[in-house]
């Protein structure tokens, strides 16, 4: 019987029929962080359980951690928030699971880290409470947000009890206009179906122009797949997966050779899907949200639909039918495990190359790993973003949210790379507008919303 | 442990939004400890309070007024519970007393999330969800077993929902799900050790 993607690696994972249309899955690999994690373990702990097989499991620090530079090892950017850092690390050491400590020269997101250490692999079944798990599914695996209860599930039994999801297929076909990056395929595709569109299922995005997208944008695409209402997403493995996971230290290594397993990680030509939507990438345009949800988002420079909700609106500052261009901006953001990697920020650094932040606008930066920092400050790239006035900071999830303490002011408008504009996500009464990287660094030169292309063309630095 | 749910009767709180993340439900910055506990005073915190850190009541959140306080049972639309996979978000609501949310679509994590803290979730069609916000101070009864919703203000009214036996017994029984899937333990030993000659790499990885 012809399976999909997705089938197969089910059917890998799945450990017997638990009754009553339930499965339990088999986690190959579970991930945590201090902020959902933290509390796993602490559970875990009180309870008395085991975890089964601590190798399995990485504890990451992230959510919490400080993005100064220079930050402490217990420095958390929220006030009240180093006890997340202190108590998930001793947790994880008294339960003897990895952990990539806020001072590991590895450290970053949970997202952006497992792809780099090769903890996320094609067919492997990951999990980790946080619901931008579903990222993973780029690299071909079968990844998806969970709980705090679930995750010590997992970690205590190995398994999780789960129902199959329906299947989605979203097949991106042609050529994406330049400019036009994977963030805003992912814009365009909740706008146009709804931040409920994904209807629970598994999605598998396949098509020319999802070929077409490198590794870090395929994260980038799948990473969104939440805001859809989606299960998770996955990605056939191809050739570019393969040679990005090469050499990773969790990834098999020289000695073992590609498993064999990996081979047929695609779906067969006649497999069936619940659902299918077809989009052509030439139709799909730079992208910004106006709203407080995903799906209010509209490519840049046109209006605001007439029937726009109201709260949405009265959030946001804004009225039905206003096109977003030239309204000044207070904030720039740049990082995220949506758009905090190496591609995310080159893309911004060839917009900020000669040119300056405007006054007024308080434009971050924050790599999503250190790795992704060592990276650009080797290729110079950090010098971009400071000399164009931007804060380069410590990585970790960063402003992506709010978590208490300094943020931007109430009524700020802020243009950020991450992937929720929900009300006070990044701070009380922020206005927060999505978009892609190169977009961000645009609007923080003009201090107003534009395109990369509306800037005037930079002075030469003298030399 | 939380609390077994079989008939519940309560008074309703409709929030007729689309799309109301677990952000709202409790925004992050009220996640103050490593702990399940003492979540319910951040509960919608945003629209609940004048100030974000503050405790004074705004005068036009439903849960906030008086004849509100007994408020077991929320409304809502479709959605609900999207966005981070924030338990806290069901702690918090547990915490405040809420036993059953009735929307018209919720987020997938959000709806595991509930039922493992004794919250049962009911995704009724569109129009039944919003006949039953449209009443003021709506009573509402559910029958978990039956699988059936009544309310004191339609009368004659009914509506039926789906959920499978697993979540139900989770719900209706307190069951422990470690202990439940433990029972399974000899079956899960033998995938891994059956797996473990099949990726011998994953196995040995560092």
């Amino acid at each position: 019987m012809a399976q999909t993607l997705f089938d197969k690696l089910w059917e890998r994972h799945r450990v017997c029929d638990a009754g009553d249309g339930y499965d339990l899955i088999a986690i190959d690999r579970l991930l945590l962080h201090e902020r959902t994690g933290g509390v796993a373990l602490k559970s875990l702990q009180e309870s008395g359980y085991k975890v089964r097989d601590p190798s399995r499991v990485f504890a990451i620090m992230d959510h919490i951690v400080s993005f100064r530079a220079g930050r402490g090892r217990n420095d958390a950017r929220s006030p009240g928030g180093e006890t997340f850092i202190t108590e998930t690390r001793s947790m994880a050491q008294a339960a003897g699971i990895h952990l990539i400590d806020t001072d590991d020269p590895n450290q970053g997101i949970v997202h952006v880290v497992a792809p780099e250490q090769g903890i996320a692999l094609p067919g492997l079944s990951l999990v980790c409470p946080d619901s931008h798990t579903c990222s993973l599914g780029a690299l071909g695996a079968l990844a998806w947000g969970i709980g705090s209860s679930e995750a010590e599930h997992a970690m205590v039994t190995g398994v999780l009890r789960m129902q199959k999801p329906k299947q989605m297929r979203i097949q991106i076909d042609g050529a994406l206009p330049v400019g036009t990056s994977a963030k805003d395929v992912a814009l365009y595709l909740i706008a146009r179906h709804g931040a409920g569109g994904g209807q629970r299922c598994a999605i598998e995005f396949c098509g020319s122009a999802v070929e077409a997208l490198d590794v870090e944008a395929r994260l980038t695409l799948c990473n969104m797949a939440v805001e859809f209402a989606a299960f998770t997403a996955v990605i056939a493995p191809d050739r570019k997966i393969l040679d990005y996971l090469s050499g990773r230290p969790f990834a098999p290594n020289d000695k073992t050779g590609i498993p064999a397993e990996w081979r047929d990680l695609k779906t067969d030509s006649d497999a069936a899907f619940a659902y299918e939507i077809v989009l052509n990438a030439a139709d799909i345009q730079p992208q910004m949200s106006w709203g407080t949800s995903p799906e209010e988002s509209a490519p840049l420079g046109t209006e605001i639909p007439t029937d726009a909700r109201s709260q949405a609106l009265d959030y946001m500052g804004l009225e039905p039918g206003q096109v977003l261009n030239n309204l000044q901006i207070d904030g720039a953001f740049i990082g995220s495990c949506t758009n905090g990697r190496l591609s995310d920020l080159q893309a911004a650094a060839k917009v900020l190359e000669g040119r300056r932040v405007a006054d007024g606008v308080r434009a971050v930066c924050v790599p999503g790993s250190q790795n992704v920092r060592a990276e650009a400050e080797k290729l110079g790239i950090d010098r971009v973003f400071k000399q164009a006035g931007f804060e380069w900071g410590e990585p970790g999830c960063a402003m992506c949210f709010y978590a208490g303490g300094e943020t931007f002011a109430p009524g700020a408008r802020v243009v950020s790379s991450t992937n929720r504009n929900f009300e006070g996500r990044q701070g009380p009464g922020v206005r927060t507008h999505l978009t892609s990287p190169a977009i961000v660094a645009a609007c923080a030169v003009a201090g107003k919303i534009c395109a990369p292309a509306d800037l005037p063309v930079p002075q030469k630095e003298p030399v | 442990m939380p609390r077994p749910l079989t008939v519940h009767n309560g008074l309703a709180a409709a929030i007729m939004r689309d799309n109301i993340d677990t952000d709202q439900i409790i925004p992050s910055r009220e996640m103050k400890a490593v702990s399940r506990d003492g979540l319910s005073d951040g509960l919608f915190a945003g629209w609940r309070y004048t100030e974000p850190g503050g405790r004074e009541p705004t005068s036009d959140f439903i849960l906030n007024r008086p004849e509100q306080a007994d408020t077991s049972i929320l409304i809502s639309g479709e959605n609900f519970g999207c966005g981070s996979s924030r338990e806290h978000a069901a702690w918090a609501l547990a915490e405040y007393g809420i036993r059953v949310i009735i929307a018209k679509s919720f987020g997938e994590i959000f709806h595991g999330n509930c039922l493992r803290n004794g919250i049962l979730p009911i995704s009724l069609p569109p129009e039944e969800v919003d006949k039953l916000a449209a009443i003021d101070g709506a009573v509402i009864s559910v029958d978990l077993p039956e699988q059936s919703v009544e309310c004191r203000q339609l009368p004659g009214w009914n509506a039926t929902f789906e959920i499978g036996d697993y979540p139900k017994r989770l719900l209706s029984e307190g069951l422990e799900p470690i202990a439940l899937t433990l029972t399974d333990k000899a079956k899960i030993e033998r995938f891994f050790e059956r797996d473990s000659e099949r990726r011998p790499w994953l196995y040995s990885a560092a």
